[in-house]
C-alpha cells in the first residue's frame, strides 16, 4: 500500500468537502439510532457471554486436571483456547472500549476491567483506544501498523533486515500478548532513549506490566499445573496452558492483521492530515483504513466482532453485538459515496495480509516483477541488494521500478488490445 | 401479612456463633484461610476467587451485597410491595431505616432508596413498598415489571428515622402518600409483640383517596384493634393537611414527639410550625429541596479517565456523569449519606439545595482536593475531579 496522498488515484478524490460532512452526519445518525434502542437485550447479551466464557474456562481447567489422558488434554486445551479468545476478543477488548459502560455495572466497566493478557488494561487502553483508534493507519503515528518492527508501506525505505519480517511476524503471532505489552509501553523506543527523555511514567508502567506478566505466568504455568499435580497431570496441564495461550495469540494476531493489513486498505501521511480534522474527515479515514471479515455468527463472536472492523472503527464504543445490525446501513453508505467496503472471508484476508508482509519484506516491485523465467536474475539482484552497499541498492531499486513501469505499460497495452512486444528481461 | 416475631436488632447475626474461637480455628482463620485465598486468587487471575464464587452463588456471604426478589404483591393500583431475600452479608435493620437498592432498568443499573416496611422478620426477608412516580424509571420497573427471581443490588440499611429507646409514652406520626412506608415498618415491629406496647399513638395519614391508601386495611385494622388512633385524610375531597389543623386534630400535640414523612411541602410547613412552637420533630425526606433557579452549569473533567462531561446548571454532577457512562460512587442521592463524595481539584461547584458555592484552587485549597457531594452539587463553570 502507499499512503493515499501519494497514490495515482486517490480513492477519496471524488468526494467534495460537503460530501464528507454529509457522510459524518449520516454516520452520526446511525450511531444515535443504536444509542436510542440499546438496553436490556444488550445487557443480557454481554452477561451471557461473560457467563459462558467463565463456565467454559472453569470447565476446561477442571477437565485439564485429567489431562494425562490425551482425549481430556485435547478437550481441555480446545476449551481453554476458546475461553481465552472469548475473554480477550468479545469481552475484554470491547469492555475496555467502554462499549458496556452505559450499563453502570462496576463489574463490566472499562475503568475496572482487567483482561487475561500480558498487557495491562491501563496500557492497552492508552495505546489501543487512544493512539490506534485516533490515529488509525497514519504512518509513524499508529503503532498498530507493523508494531514499529515491520515494513508496512512502500514508502518506508527498504533495508535487508526487512527480509526477516515474515519470520518476525510469525514469532510475533505466537507471542502476540507480549508483543502488545511491549508496544503498549513503547518499549523499543523508550529503551533506546536516555532515562530522562523516556515517556513520563514509563518506569511505573513497565513495573506494572512485569507484575501483570508474572501473575499471568504464575496462573498458567505454576498454580494450575500444581493443582493438576495430584492427578498426575502437571506437565500436560502446563503444556495445555501454553498451547491455549499460543492459540489465542495466533488467532488474535490473525484477526487484528485482517483489520488494517490486507492489500487495498489505505494508509495516511501525518502531514497530510488536516490540523483540525473534522468529524466527517475522521470518519472517512476510518472507513477506508479498515477491512472486514465476512463469515458466520460464530466467526463474528470469536473475532470479538472485529470482523466488523469498519463498523468498530466508526463506532468503537457501540456494543459489539450491534455491529452486524448496522453493517448493511454502513455498506449502503459506502456504495452511495463510491467507496470501497473492504470485506472478505477470514482465510482470504489473512492470506492477503501475509502477502503484504512478504511483499514488503522484499524491495519494492521485486515480487511483482519476478516470474518463473527471470527468477535466477532476480535472485542475483536481490542478493546484491542484501550484500552490497546502499549505492548498489539504490541502482537496483531504480531498475526494479523501471521494470515495474514497463510491465504496467504492457498490461495497459494488452488491456487496450494492442499487440504486445514481449520483453523477457531488461538488460542491466 | 407475614407474622413477625423477632425484635433482633442489627449486629445480632454477626454476634451469633461467637464465643472465643479455639487455637485450631484461629490458625485456620488467620493463617491458613488467607493462604488458600492467595492461591485461589492466583489460579484465576485477573479475576479474584470472589468473582468466581459469585458466579455460582451470588447471595453468599462475603460477596458484594445482593438480594433476590421473592415476591411482588400489589398494594394499591399504583404501588406494590417487593419482598427480597437478602444475601448473607445483610446485617439487619431497625424499622424506619431505608435500604439503597440497585436495579437494572432497561440494562442500566439505577440506584434508589426505599424505606424498609417490615421490622426484622423471622424468615430473614426484607420488604420495600414502592409507589409509582410519574416518569419514574425505577418505581415503574419495580411495580410493573420486576419478576420473582430477579437479582437486585443492596447496600446496608441506613437512616436515623427510627423510634427512640425507651419509647415515649405518646407519639404523633404524620405521613402522606408513600410517606407511610417507614412508619408502617415501625408499627408492624411494635404491634407484633405478644404484649402491646404501652404507647399512645396518633397516626395522621393523607392520601389522594381511600383506594390510594397504601396499607389502608392494615392501619384501619390497627385503629379498630385500639392500637392507635387513625386520622385518615383524603385530599381529593378535603384538600391537603393544613398544619394549623393539628391542634384541633391532636389536642395534646405538645406532649407528643412528632415523626413525619411525606412530600416536601408537608415536611417544610411542619418544620416551620414545630420550630415556631418549640415542638419535637423528626422527619424523613425522600428527596432534597432544590433551588428554583440554580444558575449556569459547566464542563466537569474526571482526571483519572480523562472524561469531560457537560453538566447543566440544574443537574447534579452525579447524574450527568452517570449518563455519560462514568462509573460514580453513589448513595442516597439526596445529600445525606456522603457515599458520593469526590475530591474537587479545581473549579467551582454549586450546592443545588442552597446555592452555596464551593471552590477548589490548586496550591491554595487542600492538595487532595475539596470533598464534594456530587449528588446535590452542580458545576459552576469548568471544574476537575481527580476521580
Amino acid at each position: 500500500m502507499t499512503s493515499i496522498t501519494n497514490k495515482d488515484v486517490n480513492p477519496v478524490a471524488h468526494l467534495s468537502p460537503e460530501d464528507i460532512e454529509q457522510i459524518g452526519l449520516e454516520l452520526d445518525a446511525i450511531r444515535q439510532d443504536i444509542l436510542d434502542i440499546r438496553g436490556e437485550s444488550d445487557a443480557k447479551y454481554i452477561r451471557r457471554v461473560v457467563k459462558v466464557q467463565r463456565n467454559l474456562e472453569l470447565g476446561s481447567r477442571a477437565v485439564l486436571l485429567g489431562s494425562a489422558l490425551p482425549p481430556l488434554w485435547v478437550l481441555g486445551t480446545v476449551g481453554l483456547s476458546v475461553a481465552k479468545i472469548l475473554e480477550n476478543m468479545e469481552i475484554g477488548h470491547n469492555v475496555m472500549h467502554g462499549q458496556w459502560d452505559w450499563m453502570r455495572d462496576p463489574k463490566i466497566h472499562s475503568s475496572t476491567w482487567e483482561w487475561d493478557n500480558a498487557s495491562t488494561a491501563e496500557g492497552w487502553k492508552h495505546s489501543h483506544n487512544e493512539i490506534h483508534h485516533t490515529y488509525t493507519n497514519i504512518i509513524g503515528k499508529d503503532n498498530d501498523l507493523g508494531y514499529g518492527i515491520m515494513r508496512v508501506d512502500e514508502e518506508q525505505k527498504w533495508v535487508p533486515m526487512y527480509l526477516a519480517q515474515p519470520l518476525w511476524n510469525a514469532i510475533n503471532a505466537c507471542f502476540f500478548e507480549y508483543g502488545i505489552a511491549a508496544y503498549d509501553l513503547e518499549l523499543g523506543r523508550n529503551l533506546r532513549l536516555p532515562e530522562e527523555r523516556r515517556t513520563p511514567g514509563f518506569k511505573e508502567r513497565a513495573a506494572a506490566t512485569v507484575k501483570k506478566i508474572r501473575k499471568q505466568a504464575t496462573k498458567d504455568y505454576v498454580v494450575n499445573p500444581l493443582i493438576a499435580l495430584p492427578f498426575g497431570s502437571a506437565l500436560p496441564a502446563l503444556a495445555a496452558n501454553f498451547t491455549a495461550n499460543v492459540v489465542r495469540n495466533v488467532w488474535s494476531h490473525s484477526v487484528i492483521m485482517c483489520g488494517h493489513f490486507p492489500e487495498g486498505v489505505e494508509t495516511f501521511e501525518l502531514n497530510k492530515i488536516p490540523e483540525k480534522e473534522t468529524r466527517g474527515e475522521w470518519y472517512v479515514r476510518q472507513m477506508i483504513g479498515s477491512a472486514n471479515i465476512s463469515g458466520s455468527k460464530l466467526t463474528h463472536i470469536m473475532t470479538g466482532n472485529l470482523s466488523h472492523q469498519i463498523e468498530h472503527h466508526l463506532f468503537p464504543d457501540l456494543p459489539s453485538s450491534r455491529y452486524a445490525e448496522i453493517a448493511p446501513r454502513v455498506k449502503a453508505l459506502f456504495e452511495k459515496y463510491e467507496l470501497n467496503y473492504h470485506e472478505a472471508p477470514l482465510p482470504q484476508q489473512v492470506g492477503s495480509a501475509w502477502h503484504k508482509v512478504v511483499r514488503l519484506s522484499l524491495p519494492n516491485h521485486w515480487l511483482e516483477t519476478t516470474n518463473r523465467s527471470n527468477v535466477v536474475e532476480q535472485s542475483k539482484l536481490l542478493y546484491a541488494m542484501v550484500t552490497k552497499g546502499p549505492k548498489i541498492r539504490r541502482l537496483a531499486q531504480r531498475r526494479l521500478d523501471q521494470m515495474a513501469r514497463k510491465q504496467a505499460e504492457q498490461k495497459a497495452a494488452a488491456d487496450a488490445g494492442t499487440p504486445l512486444t514481449v520483453v523477457e528481461s531488461v538488460p542491466a | 401479612m407475614e407474622p413477625m416475631t423477632s425484635t433482633t436488632l442489627p449486629g445480632a447475626r454477626s454476634a451469633a456463633g461467637g464465643g472465643r474461637p479455639g487455637p485450631l480455628r484461629r490458625t485456620l482463620r488467620d493463617t491458613i484461610a488467607p493462604k488458600v485465598r492467595q492461591v485461589a486468587d492466583a489460579a484465576v487471575t485477573p479475576l479474584s476467587i470472589d468473582d468466581v464464587l459469585d458466579h455460582f452463588h451470588p447471595l453468599r456471604g462475603g460477596s458484594e451485597l445482593r438480594g433476590r426478589v421473592v415476591q411482588v404483591t400489589p398494594e394499591t393500583p399504583r404501588s406494590a410491595t417487593v419482598l427480597i431475600k437478602p444475601g448473607r452479608g445483610w446485617h439487619g435493620h431497625v424499622p424506619g431505616q431505608f435500604v439503597r437498592l440497585g436495579v437494572d432498568v432497561d440494562g442500566v443499573r439505577l440506584w434508589r432508596s426505599y424505606s424498609l416496611t417490615h421490622g426484622p422478620r423471622p424468615d430473614g426477608l426484607i420488604s420495600i413498598t414502592v409507589k409509582m412516580v410519574p416518569g419514574g424509571a425505577v418505581s415503574t420497573h419495580l411495580v410493573r415489571r420486576v419478576k420473582p427471581g430477579t437479582l437486585v443490588h443492596l447496600a446496608p440499611a441506613e437512616g436515623d428515622f427510627v423510634l427512640p429507646q425507651p419509647m415515649p409514652r405518646k407519639l404523633l406520626l404524620v405521613t402522606a402518600g408513600s410517606g407511610i412506608t417507614p412508619v408502617i415498618g415501625m408499627l408492624r415491629n411494635l404491634f407484633h409483640k405478644a404484649e402491646a406496647p404501652d404507647v399512645d399513638i396518633v397516626l395522621i395519614h393523607s392520601a389522594l383517596a381511600r383506594a390510594e391508601v397504601i396499607f389502608g386495611r392494615e392501619i384501619r385494622g390497627y385503629a379498630e384493634a385500639g392500637l392507635l388512633r387513625l386520622v385518615e385524610l383524603h385530599t381529593d375531597t378535603r384538600g391537603r393537611l393544613d398544619v394549623d389543623e393539628l391542634d384541633q386534630l391532636v389536642p395534646d400535640l405538645a406532649e407528643r414527639p412528632t415523626y413525619a414523612c411525606g412530600p416536601v411541602g408537608l415536611l417544610d410547613s411542619l418544620e416551620e410550625h414545630h420550630a415556631a412552637r418549640g415542638l419535637e420533630l423528626f422527619v424523613e425526606r425522600f428527596r432534597p429541596v432544590l433551588l428554583a433557579e440554580p444558575g449556569e452549569g459547566g464542563t466537569v473533567t474526571f482526571a483519572a479517565t480523562g472524561t469531560d462531561v457537560e453538566v447543566a446548571g440544574d443537574t447534579a454532577i452525579l447524574d450527568a456523569a452517570e449518563d455519560a457512562g462514568v462509573l460514580m460512587p453513589s448513595g442516597c442521592r439526596m445529600g445525606i449519606c456522603m457515599s458520593c463524595v469526590l475530591p474537587l481539584k479545581e473549579g467551582t461547584v454549586r450546592d443545588l439545595r442552597n446555592g452555596e458555592l464551593t471552590h477548589a484552587v490548586p496550591g491554595e485549597t487542600h492538595p487532595d482536593g475539596v470533598m464534594v457531594q456530587t449528588c446535590i452539587t452542580s458545576a459552576a463553570g469548568p471544574c476537575t475531579f481527580s476521580h
